[in-house]
């Protein structure tokens, strides 16, 4: 993440360095861009959504599941600025585009939320 | 795109390919954009009914209700800049101002949401 965070707040500085790349190639980068934003959007709904609509759960459960998905869908959008900035800058250069834990613990957050709610309700630790 | 697009449509001679790209990619760009403004939509009336659940007071409840109205607005508006200029033949790249924005308002609705929590417990 380090150094491209410099970038988000100078952000004419991607366009000085390298290159332009075929403008095809930007554009299914800002797609990725929007996937991203939008996992982020269903993650921030998916928390409202547990507060709202599982009445049922234990308050402080239903206060961490729901904290922990509005923070896990703001650090997605973060994520996916930094993602988006970076990939630009390395198709600008020619260089490989850069690697990522991201998406494989983020799958592996959400698989265990949601175990985690189902075994949950399954169990009937409500009120 | 609009207007030329339209009359793309109706069984007419194929445009040169110099203009148009046969990946359709801004055509999918702008498209995403729309997926994401309505995937917003929907976040802000979750924002919303989690506002009036929260119990504020009356003047309380109408400003933050507001709020979140005016988040969707300004994520709408940045989207339909972008969507715009999709019309051009090559679009320019996505100004990184326009990416902090729309992702500043889906931080600012899950901080706005997390900030409810606080007090009503």
């Amino acid at each position: 993440m380090g150094p491209g965070i410099r970038l988000w707040f100078s952000p004419g500085r991607v366009r000085e360095e390298g290159t332009t790349p075929d403008y095809r190639f930007s554009l299914a980068n800002e797609r990725t861009f929007l996937a991203w934003l939008r996992t982020g959007l269903a993650l921030v709904g998916g928390g409202f959504a547990v507060d709202q609509f599982l009445p049922r759960l234990h308050g402080s459960l239903r206060l961490a599941f729901t904290v922990v998905l509005l923070v896990g869908g703001a650090l997605c959008a973060l994520r996916a600025v930094n993602h988006w900035v970076r990939c630009e800058r390395a198709m600008r250069r020619g260089e490989d585009l850069p690697l990522s834990r991201f998406p494989a613990v983020l799958a592996l957050c959400v698989g265990l939320l949601a175990v985690a709610v189902v075994v949950l309700t399954l169990i009937g630790w409500t009120n | 795109m609009g207007a030329s697009q339209g009359a793309g449509r109706g069984g007419r001679a194929p445009r040169p390919t110099a203009e148009r790209d046969p990946g359709l990619q801004p055509e999918r760009t702008r498209l995403a954009w729309r997926r994401t403004v309505l995937s917003a939509a929907v976040v802000a009336v979750l924002a919303g009914r989690q506002v009036l659940r929260s119990g504020a007071p009356g003047p309380v409840e109408v400003t933050l209700a507001a709020l979140v109205a005016l988040v969707w607005v300004a994520f709408a508006v940045a989207a339909d800049l972008r969507m715009r200029t999709m019309a051009a033949g090559r679009p320019a790249a996505l100004p990184a101002r326009l990416a902090l924005l729309v992702a500043g308002c889906t931080v600012g609705l899950a901080a706005g949401g997390a900030a409810l929590l606080l007090p009503g417990r």
